[in-house]
């Protein structure tokens, strides 16, 4: 552990504050357990990842500036989202070609202290076990930008082991996208409902009565098929349960 | 010539989803791949090093691509061969057909060639009278079939065995119609025995070329069938198709390359035949053409050098992209449009055909990255793939729709006031909509999403900034 | 012409001319002293770890090896081998006087004709010009004594290979063929044909299910002469082959 208490900014990720803001408290729970100091910036907003896949770098350049800004002065900024973090941590860097290096030497700069969430509790303020308990079969889902771009894969499964009455499931290909890819669940639905109706068959298929994920976008897509499909799986962000906090709200996609 | 259906590619995906028997196929090829690449790979402690190696031989390559072109012509001619340097798919078309009339060929036999697809050499052959015979297995029935391939190594992955079945009966009518197919055997050697006869009557063998080398002036085949051999040994003349950026400088370049394309494509380690052509029969040979022709393509390659999409150039079309992308695994090759599909497909094919025409297949991806881990040359797929999307964004061609939600979007992301006021209300009136529920099965202006899935409601209690900034007012 | 639009498109995306006399020299270095990269360590191991590790692979790509002590004992196991498979006593051979110097007066009902393949042959015995342990590829060269034809057409191929021949990685056989050929037209090493041959042919396009015996060989089954006592040097056999090669000079008997 490290010395002193780092100063930690939490972005909350768009997803987070709009759809489950449960996560974002669970995220505060878990950093001060590993001695952080958090801080939720105010300015915050979007990384600007929509804008980003979409092909309009200008937009994406506009508000990775003002993230930059914002969350510069600290010693970290974690998110707990394998996409967002990594749109900060690995594409940021890129936005700004030569023409702007003041930006680009920030950008570098945030981009070396940002971290998912879970990765950043076991590989920077090195977490060992957390203080959880959770009576239930689950299967963990990696989340793609978290797998590929982050190399996010023992981190969140080591913790789950310490979670008292938890029995861990792994899915077949699990390595494999849910389908979701942000706004490709909408322009392209036929082919993002048949990835994702896969995905929930190996779910099914594990024996699982929970699914957790890194990563709100899979976790809501994922939740929507189960639904759909009238299985009875609990599906919640691993944040939750790691915080010992899934009293604090029914799982995704669940009525209170 | 492949018909560029590319534009209707939301179309062509509805339909392949909504066909049984492509599902049938699809649902059993993909996770033969995934296996038999991760086995072979498994295999060669060395392979992530050897990843390396392919990408620098090949950049090494390309930052001096005329030269080693220059070189390789050289050596094709010193060993008596031909080169034919031509810009467009019109000027090789028409230099193959030149070179089928002087050897008088009537039929002309075809190793797979994906460059052969893209030019439309069969098209082009068969309405100056020749007969062009494909004899890759996978390649044959889509012939019989008249359909394009589905996959740049497997082209008829999409087909069942009852498919088979059916044309074999349909196209080979001198054979008893009711003669029993008991096993896939009985499928291959019917095809065997049918295309030995038109090996042996073959004026002229077109192969494709998987590397060339500057060194000796070999053209390089790699197969399993022995079919691109035939093709090549058997008839008088011998014409290899090949792209520019195939060149590679010496055997051990080759050598590296080879290492890798096999077990990234079919997760053997070696492929059955990986042949090297030199130039024309020798003096006391006993076998081998007497003309080697080398047709040289560049057809929209060189205006790819010194842009963002050059690294698309190391691609050695092994097709483990495609191999490991979920969409191709949804749709199967056919619903790309055109001759190239999967992820490479989706960053090759606008290069070629024009963004404007297929302008959905960099979009039509989750941006997973699996492609890029799988590739053998390191090509960053996702990358290549948004950067299209960049420049689709900067001609105006991203849908009107999502440009102006996305500029709406981004006013209010720009604003963080403005952005928490209207989140709060949005949300605040979700929340109402969904009070009870848990979940929308539909709601306006989410069509695309509750289509196939339910839409979760939003979390109870408001936004987290507003339930945080209420938390710390009140001291907590 | 369209090769200097080629060239000249190249460049422009390069952002340069011709390459300097000094560059080019150096690629054309490069090329002159073929630097070799990563070599497996699978296959950098002692010699008879090499030779059973050939055996291993083409084994496991489902050709056969049968090892036999010298040349005398080749028309033996081909006769064996065809009973075994139940295949009529008839090959066609190859001319490679190390093939043509077997006494094969012990097995007067095996008929053998010695020249390239042609529709209708069966069988056929080839000789192989080295093996590469590393994957259990035989190197084919064509020449006037080893046709590529013999690789093709019969449905059964037979092949003689020295465990002498054999080598480590794909590397030591381009360096060999660097050091022992000559190919008559190009004044280089590089023949016409070389064929990398790795168990027999097959397909899986038909619902990606493996069948061997595509349009080559259905089976491939190596004679391997253990005469590893004796270093490897090109045999005089062969030597006295690669004469027969060149420009002006007879062709060997049986061409």
């Amino acid at each position: 552990m490290l010395q002193t208490r780092p100063r930690v900014a939490l972005f909350v990720t768009c997803l987070v504050d709009l759809y489950r803001p449960t996560v974002g408290f669970a995220a505060i729970k878990l950093l001060e357990a590993a001695g952080c100091q958090v801080e939720v910036p105010e300015a915050q907003t979007c990384c600007g990842q929509p804008a980003y896949n979409s092909g309009d770098r200008t937009t994406a350049r506009d508000l990775a500036r003002n993230v930059i800004d914002t969350f510069l002065p600290y010693d970290y900024t974690v998110v707990p989202s394998g996409s967002c973090g990594g749109q900060i941590s690995h594409h940021y860097p890129g936005l700004f070609d030569d023409s702007d290096p003041h930006y680009r030497g920030r950008a570098e700069a945030l981009a070396a202290k940002t971290h998912e969430l879970v990765s950043f509790l076991t590989d920077v303020m090195g977490m060992q076990e957390v203080a959880a308990r959770y009576d239930g079969v689950v299967a963990y889902h990696d989340s793609c930008s978290g797998l590929r771009e982050l190399g996010i894969r023992e981190q969140p499964r080591k913790l789950l082991g310490s979670v008292q009455g938890l029995t861990l499931k792994e899915l077949v290909d699990r390595d494999v996208c849910c389908g979701f890819g942000g706004t490709f669940c909408v322009k392209y639905p036929d082919i993002s409902v048949r990835m994702v109706s896969d995905k929930a068959k190996d779910v099914v298929e594990t024996g699982a009565d929970t699914l957790l994920a890194g990563d709100m976008g899979c976790l809501l897509n994922m939740a929507g098929r189960l639904k759909r499909e009238g299985a009875p799986v609990k599906v919640r962000h691993v944040a939750e349960v790691l915080a010992d906090m899934t009293q604090d709200a029914a799982p995704i996609g669940e009525p209170k | 010539m492949v018909h560029l259906t590319s534009p209707a590619f939301k179309e062509n995906a509805a339909r392949a989803l909504a066909d049984p028997g492509l599902q049938k196929a699809l649902a059993r090829t993909k996770p033969q791949f995934h296996g038999k690449r991760a086995k072979a790979v498994a295999g060669l402690p060395e392979f992530e090093q050897l990843r390396n190696i392919g990408r620098d031989i090949k950049n090494h390559t390309l930052a001096n691509l005329d030269h080693y072109l220059e070189v390789y012509a050289a050596n094709v001619e010193k060993a008596g061969g031909v080169v034919h340097w031509c810009s467009t798919a019109d000027e090789a078309r028409a230099v193959v057909l030149e070179i089928c009339r002087q050897a008088g060929a009537k039929t002309v036999t075809k190793g797979k060639s994906m460059i052969s697809e893209e030019l439309g050499i069969n098209d082009h052959l068969e309405a100056h009278g020749i007969t062009p015979v494909e004899t890759d297995l996978g390649e044959y029935i889509l012939q019989l079939r008249k359909e394009p391939p589905s996959h740049i190594i497997g082209p008829a992955f999409h087909l069942n065995r009852e498919d088979w079945e059916q044309s074999f009966r349909e196209s080979h009518t001198d054979l008893d119609p009711k003669r029993v197919f008991t096993e896939r055997r009985d499928i291959l050697t019917e095809a065997r025995t049918k295309l030995r006869s038109r090996f042996l009557a073959a004026d002229v063998g077109i192969t494709g070329a998987n590397f060339l080398i500057a060194e000796t002036g070999s053209s390089v085949i790699v197969t399993n069938e022995g079919n691109g051999d035939l093709t090549q040994t058997l008839p008088k003349v011998h014409i290899a198709l090949a792209s520019i950026e195939k060149v590679v400088p010496t055997l051990e370049d080759a050598t590296s390359l080879l290492r890798l394309l096999a077990r990234s494509a079919t997760g053997q380690d070696f492929s059955v035949y990986t042949t090297f052509s030199t130039g024309i029969r020798r003096q006391g040979d006993l076998d081998g053409p007497e003309q080697y022709h080398v047709v040289l393509i560049d057809n929209g390659r060189s205006n790819m050098i010194g842009t963002d999409f050059q690294e698309m150039l190391r691609c050695i079309r092994c097709a483990a992209c495609m191999n490991h992308c979920p969409v191709y695994g949804a749709t199967g090759g056919h619903a790309y449009g055109w001759v190239y599909p999967g992820p490479m497909g989706s960053v090759l094919t606008p290069t070629l055909v024009g963004v404007d025409k297929a302008g959905h297949l960099p979009n039509a991806s989750t941006f997973c990255g699996r492609c890029e881990s799988v590739c053998p040359v390191k090509i960053p797929l996702p990358k290549l793939m948004r950067h299209w999307r960049e420049r689709e964004f900067e001609r105006h061609l991203t849908p009107g729709t999502i440009r102006t939600n996305l500029r709406l979007w981004a006013w209010f992301a720009k604003r963080p006031a403005a952005y928490r006021a209207v989140t709060r209300m949005g949300i605040g009136a979700l929340g109402l909509l969904g009070r009870g529920k848990g979940a929308f099965k539909w709601l306006p202006f989410a069509e695309g999403w509750t289509r196939g899935r339910d839409l979760p409601a939003p979390e109870p209690g408001g936004t987290f900034m507003a339930r945080y900034a209420k938390a710390r007012r009140q001291g907590r | 012409m369209s090769k200097d639009a080629i060239l000249g498109a190249i460049r422009r995306g390069l952002k340069r001319g011709p390459l300097p006399a000094d560059q080019a020299a150096m690629l054309n270095g490069r090329i002159a002293s073929h630097p070799r990269h990563l070599i497996p360590a699978r296959s950098r191991i002692p010699r008879a770890e090499q030779i059973a590790l050939f055996i291993k692979n083409v084994e496991k790509e489902f050709g056969t090896v049968q090892r036999i002590p010298d040349l005398a004992g080749v028309p033996e196991a081909v006769t064996d081998y065809l009973a075994a498979q139940n295949l009529p006593a008839r090959i066609v051979m190859a001319p490679h006087p190390e093939l043509e110097s077997i006494d094969w007066t012990a097995r007067p009902l095996l008929a053998r004709e010695t020249r390239r393949a042609q529709e209708g042959d069966l069988v056929s015995l080839q000789h192989a010009w080295a093996g590469v342990a590393e994957t259990g590829t035989l190197f084919f060269p064509s020449d006037p004594v080893r046709p590529a034809t013999l690789n093709l057409l019969p449905e059964t191929e037979i092949v003689l290979l020295r465990a002498s021949a054999i080598v480590g990685a794909y590397e030591e056989a381009w360096d060999r063929l660097r050091a022992e050929r000559k190919d008559p037209m190009t004044g280089g090493w590089m023949p016409r044909n070389l064929m990398l041959v790795t168990g027999p042919s097959r397909s899986a396009d038909i619902e990606q299910t493996l069948e061997l015996g595509a349009h080559g060989p259905r089976r491939l089954h190596i004679l391997l002469v253990e005469d590893e006592a004796a270093p490897r040097e090109m045999s005089r056999a062969e030597a006295r082959a690669q004469a027969t090669a060149q420009p002006g000079t007879p062709a060997a008997p049986g061409d």
